[in-house]
């Protein structure tokens, strides 16, 4: 390949590379007009296929909401359930290859080309990367599932680990502190090496192709080794669709459902009634400001935003860890971190276990979910690491986030849990999750337990409101990238159209009811990307070894 | 009259160009100005070049031909990389204007229609210091 591009005097990016040479020329299949005042360049047929499907998707859902509801509403857990070993080995497989990555010396390739200096500072990196693909998670698992495990009286403790209340809901003080080990060990696992794992792998496939190879950034790219030049056809078409069929609509359902829990929150806190209308508004603000993000672009919105909120969810930690006791929730984090490194074999372990309450009910639904989240948020990723060399982007991307998910889970989870064995008979959090279970106040009810409750919860709210929008305002940019053929100049217009449509979608399905099934939907997604995500290791693996290092 | 005439260029659309570039290259053998191509690239791979250094090049050589051809006189190349093209351009355009020291910039611009959404020449003639010519395409 090398050679055909000196023939070819294509010059290298930064330094060298392996270029990959293709008949294929970015945005040959484009198609480029006016509409009114609007110019548009989009790519044919992925743009309209995925426009219609989600309309499609949305009318079934609108049409026959008991049919998609119980269609979907089975399929889900049906794979789930199904397919735990598959998605808990190839999850472990995702974390095995980052790890060899970072020491093996296919680590030094730079992407972007030998000489390619990094666009981004660490802070503002570190900020794109948590407030795409994590910062709500954060915010609405942050205390419900370490919370959930230590008091789950349903029989899911992960790895069947023993109770800490009776069957009278008293407390059994010599099982509390091996539940609550479990309980952030098990949590931990959901939220450290394992999704970052899959973020990287499709982040690092993308970033490989399009800034050493040469091709457009598309989750298509990624296929050139496996499937030739026929990714350009057909296949790529069907890869590129599902990518935004699996974006639009796992935003808009997050959307639409965190409009729900928003909604919730704002009633507990404030008293703000809990109606369709002003759940409605919420979407239309958090559209409104995701769009003015997406106008003002990668670094004058998506980033400025980002900033601001990690900038909060930092206060809010730093507030919560010194509230509940610094010195005793630090020694938590040791802890959880203790925990996560004993436990994370047997939690990850596919088979010959006991436990499918937590196995399958929540480690293959967190799965799933992270896999079908995956082409967005690589594909983010992809766009801000250019500059990194695959070492650093592994390390950054996979270890330093799952120390900063451990810490959070630490601190959020060991608060709300010191609230549960402090005050069983009157504490919140027992109250919102296990008493009667209502995850969406979870949050809200730990911080109740710490002093200046009014004033945290506001922090809560907006960070869970700010948290939809940078994942809406990237999203937008990544399905209009995908869309315009892997063209990220493409006229504004049409991230105006995708930003706004997702809007849409939540609104629809929001008034018309079908959230919780389309996101049921998206999630069974993650079966068939999983395969795909197996297929990006042997790609990256293929790619790198041509790199000069 | 004028020392330096930068003319934005969009690689991927070069047919537009055609009046704005004769214009240029007028102006700038009229004056014995230097004309200053500027283009403004992404860092992804896009229709025009695989890199940005591949965009550079080819400014470049775009720089040399169409000046040759249409009798202009010294001119050179100028390659700005962004993380966003599409929203960025009107801003860094404007900068290119002051940074290169440019007196004149001469842009290819189309018919507006009533609800114009994004004009860059429109921009440009807004905010940049120096004189502005904006060459309609046909």
């Amino acid at each position: 390949m090398t050679d055909e591009n000196e023939n070819q005097g294509i010059p290298e990016p930064e330094g060298a590379t392996d270029l990959i040479e293709t008949d294929f020329d970015i945005g040959q299949d484009n198609i480029e007009g006016r509409v009114g005042p609007f110019g548009f360049d989009i790519h044919n047929p992925v743009f309209m296929i995925s426009g219609l499907s989600v309309i499609a998707f949305v009318a079934y859902a609108l049409i026959a909401p008991t049919q998609a509801g119980d269609f979907f509403g089975w399929l889900r857990p049906a794979l789930t359930s199904t397919f735990d070993w598959f998605f808990l080995s190839a999850a472990n497989i995702f974390v095995i290859f980052c790890l060899v990555l970072i020491v093996l010396p296919l680590g030094k390739v730079r992407l972007g080309g030998a000489d390619a200096t990094p666009d981004y500072s660490y802070l503002g990196w570190f900020a794109m990367l948590f407030a795409a693909g994590m910062g709500i998670g954060l915010m609405f698992f942050g205390v419900l599932e370490p919370a959930y495990y230590f008091g789950t009286p349903w029989g899911d403790e992960p790895l069947g680990a023993i109770r800490p209340f009776d069957e009278d809901g008293n407390l059994i003080a010599a099982n509390v502190q091996e539940a609550r080990r479990m309980a952030l060990a098990a949590t931990s696992y959901h939220w450290a090496l394992h999704p970052w794992a899959i973020y990287a792998v499709v982040a690092l496939a993308l970033a490989l192709f399009s800034y050493n190879k040469g091709l457009p950034l598309s989750i298509r790219s990624a296929f050139f080794p496996i499937l030739g030049e026929r990714v350009w056809g057909w296949w790529g078409h069907v890869i590129d669709t599902v990518a935004v069929f699996a974006t639009l609509f796992g935003l808009a359902t997050s959307l639409g459902l965190g409009a729900q829990q928003a909604n919730a929150g704002l009633e507990y806190v404030y008293g703000i009634p809990n109606t369709i209308n002003a759940q409605v508004i919420l979407i239309i603000g958090i559209t409104a400001v995701a769009l003015v993000s997406v106008l003002r672009g990668l670094d004058g919105g998506v980033k400025v935003l980002s900033e601001i909120n990690m900038g909060l969810a930092v206060l809010l930690l730093i507030f919560v860890l010194f509230a509940a006791g610094a010195g005793v929730i630090l020694t938590e984090f040791g802890r959880g971190l203790l925990a996560y490194a004993q436990e994370v074999i047997p939690l990850s372990n596919p088979v010959g276990r006991e436990d499918d309450g937590y196995r399958q009910g929540w480690t293959a639904f967190y799965w799933a979910w992270w896999i079908s989240w995956s082409p967005f948020v690589g594909m983010f990723i992809a766009r801000v690491s250019r500059g990194r060399t695959v070492r650093e982007f592994i390390t950054c991307v996979l270890i330093i986030p799952s120390l900063v998910c451990i810490l959070w889970m630490a601190v959020f989870g060991g608060a709300a849990i010191n609230d549960m064995v402090a005050n069983t008979d009157d504490s919140a959090v027992m109250a919102n999750v296990i008493t009667s279970y209502s995850p969406e106040l979870s949050l809200f009810a730990m911080l109740e337990s710490l002093p200046l409750a009014s004033i945290t919860s506001t922090i809560g709210i907006v960070l869970v409101i700010v948290f939809f929008v940078t994942s809406s305002d990237s999203g937008s940019l990544v399905i209009d990238t995908i869309t315009a053929g892997g063209k990220i100049d493409a006229p504004v217009p049409q991230r105006v159209f995708w930003c706004t449509f997702e809007g849409l979608v939540a609104i629809a399905l929001l008034v018309g009811g079908g959230l919780s099934s389309l996101q049921a939907m998206v999630i069974s997604t993650g079966l068939p990307f999983t395969i795909v995500l197996l297929l990006m290791c042997w790609a990256i693996f293929q790619g790198l070894r041509s790199e000069p290092r | 009259m004028f020392k330096r005439i930068m003319i934005p260029v969009d690689l991927a659309h070069e047919g537009n160009l055609e009046r704005a570039l004769q214009v240029a290259c007028d102006l700038s053998s009229h004056y014995g100005a230097e004309l200053v191509y500027v283009g403004v690239t992404g860092e992804t791979p896009s229709s025009v070049a695989h890199t940005p250094a591949e965009f550079a090049a080819k400014l470049e050589t775009f720089a040399k031909e169409e000046t040759k051809a249409r009798g202009g006189g010294s001119a050179r190349a100028h390659t700005i990389t962004a993380h966003d093209p599409a929203v960025e351009i009107d801003k860094l355009l404007e900068k290119a204007a002051t940074d290169l020291g440019a007196d004149l910039v001469v842009m290819g611009s189309h018919i507006p229609s009533r609800f114009d959404f994004s004009s860059h020449g429109g921009h440009v003639a807004n905010h940049a210091t120096c004189s502005v010519m904006l060459v309609r395409d046909q």
